[in-house]
């Protein structure tokens, strides 16, 4: 499917992308991130379940085929343009405002820590309209209530067509809700952060 | 009827201002993010509207302690962060075991987790008799379950796996007495501890120590009230006394810095120098 004008302007309008996924999802988020140009003019940040403990090479991994930085979250982090951030295991990762992250331990949601549902929820609190958000592959329904409220807040809402995830179930959650204003393939979210 | 899931900045700040008022204690500098979640939580677990909960918290006799053992996230593990033991193992414990005597303060202990994993790291490193243990927190209900120290054998599971990752060679079980589907810590090593209600944001120093670990409770904090709590931690050291932070928090303000030298980057071990 082509992508219309609205997409397109929402995208560029965009200040924050936030991308969530879980089981399934790490190619589509890896292709992603090897697209972003170095001056995207907009923040990334990847919410992407993971167990505690198990050091990860997520970040080795993502850092040596971006052209963006990239960090993991820590306390109180500036938020930076042209940076790419991922939410640290065992910890969710808030938004404070436009300026700075937050970490908080507290419970899991959906059995998650980092929880997708609470970054975008803050995401929507923060960046309001000037913000897309995409949920990729998962087999909970963690990050559909997150959408909800950014679509909600006017941000640009996309959900990965359930019929090409390996793990449909996060995807419909989202689209169940009808919190996710467009569903995509991967190919076609590809070329939107092409645009 | 679903609960209400949105409050503004400015209810917020009511919020603050009115617990301020009527029990002294001043979230005025938590980070406003998390305690928006957890304002959110507790009006959803008590079905209540915002107009009520400030209701509640003026009128119902005992609110505010429930409202307070809420706000604070007493989320926790015994051994979190295996790689952080390891190194508190490695690099801190020979210097401790140099002193006749050492004290260690665990700032916003909740439950006691974080002591008791301290107190069983020291136990098996020998320095059982050298060593004192004080936890602190605000919350008192936990300061309670602190005490007590039993935690279920569903718990002590998880932390078993935290515990055998951090590299120590002993059991953690070892240390426990099991009874059903529970698990209390030897007395022993409670007899090392001692639980007690203090304020980071309004209590002063109350002790010298040579080892302050505060994990995890800087990430509620704003900036500013870090730089306080830093102010009072540098304080309460003994010089070249050593401070541990969470791993994903860091000494973020530039005067302190340079008053505290980095001991391990990756899990911020720091310690105090200077005068």
């Amino acid at each position: 499917m082509a992508l219309d004008e609205n997409i397109i302007a929402r995208w560029q309008q965009s200040e924050l992308l936030v991308l969530g996924g879980s089981a399934g999802s790490f190619k589509h988020i890896f292709n992603a991130v090897r697209v972003f140009p170095v001056n995207l003019n907009k923040t990334v940040l990847i919410i992407i379940h993971r167990k505690k403990n198990f050091f990860s090479e997520i970040e080795n991994l993502f850092a040596e085929n971006s052209r963006m930085s990239l960090r993991e979250v820590t306390d109180k982090d500036i938020i930076h343009k042209n940076t790419i951030y991922i939410a640290p295991a065992n910890y969710h990762t808030l938004i404070e405002s436009k300026d700075n992250f937050g970490l908080d331990v507290s419970e899991a949601v959906w059995y998650s820590k980092p929880s997708i549902d609470v970054s975008f929820e803050c995401a929507a609190e923060v960046f309001k309209s000037k913000c897309t958000a995409v949920l990729f592959s998962g087999a909970n329904q963690d990050g559909a209530r997150g959408m909800l409220s950014l679509r909600t807040n006017g941000a640009l809402t996309i959900a990965q067509d359930p019929d090409e995830a390996e793990m449909p179930d996060m995807p419909r959650a989202a689209i169940k809700l009808n919190a996710a204003e467009y569903v995509l393939k991967s190919n076609d979210i590809l070329d939107l952060f092409k645009t | 009827m679903h609960a209400q899931s949105e409050i503004t900045t400015q209810q917020i700040a009511e919020l603050i201002a009115l617990i301020e008022k009527l029990y002294g204690f001043d979230f005025g500098n938590y980070s406003k993010a998390s305690l928006r979640r957890r304002i959110i939580r507790i009006m959803q677990l008590q079905k209540l509207p915002f107009y009520d909960l400030k209701h509640q918290l003026v009128n119902k006799t005992g609110f505010f302690q429930h409202f307070l053992e809420e706000i604070t996230v007493n989320v926790t593990e015994m051994f979190r962060d295996p790689t952080f033991y390891h190194a508190l193992n490695n690099q801190i414990i020979p210097y401790l075991s140099s002193y006749q005597h050492s004290k260690i303060w665990c700032a916003g202990c909740s439950s006691g987790e974080e002591a008791y994993s301290l107190a069983i790291l020291l136990n098996e490193a020998g320095l059982r008799k050298k060593t004192f243990i004080y936890g602190t927190d605000i919350n008192t209900e936990m300061l309670n379950e602190a005490r007590k120290g039993i935690y279920s054998l569903r718990k002590i599971k998880s932390y078993a796996e935290n515990y055998q990752m951090s590299g120590l060679s002993g059991s953690i079980i070892d240390h426990f007495t099991v009874l059903y589907d529970a698990a209390t810590i030897h007395n022993e090593l409670k007899q090392n501890t001692l639980f007690s209600v203090h304020n980071l944001v309004s209590d002063g120093v109350f002790n010298e120590f040579q080892l302050i670990s505060c994990r995890n409770v800087f990430i509620y904090f704003e900036n500013v009230l870090q730089e306080r709590v830093l102010e009072l931690f540098y304080n309460s050291l003994a010089p070249l006394g050593f401070l541990c932070l969470g791993t994903k928090e860091t000494i973020r303000s530039e005067p302190f810095r340079k008053r505290f030298k980095v001991i391990n980057q990756k899990e911020n071990i720091y310690q105090k120098i200077g005068s």
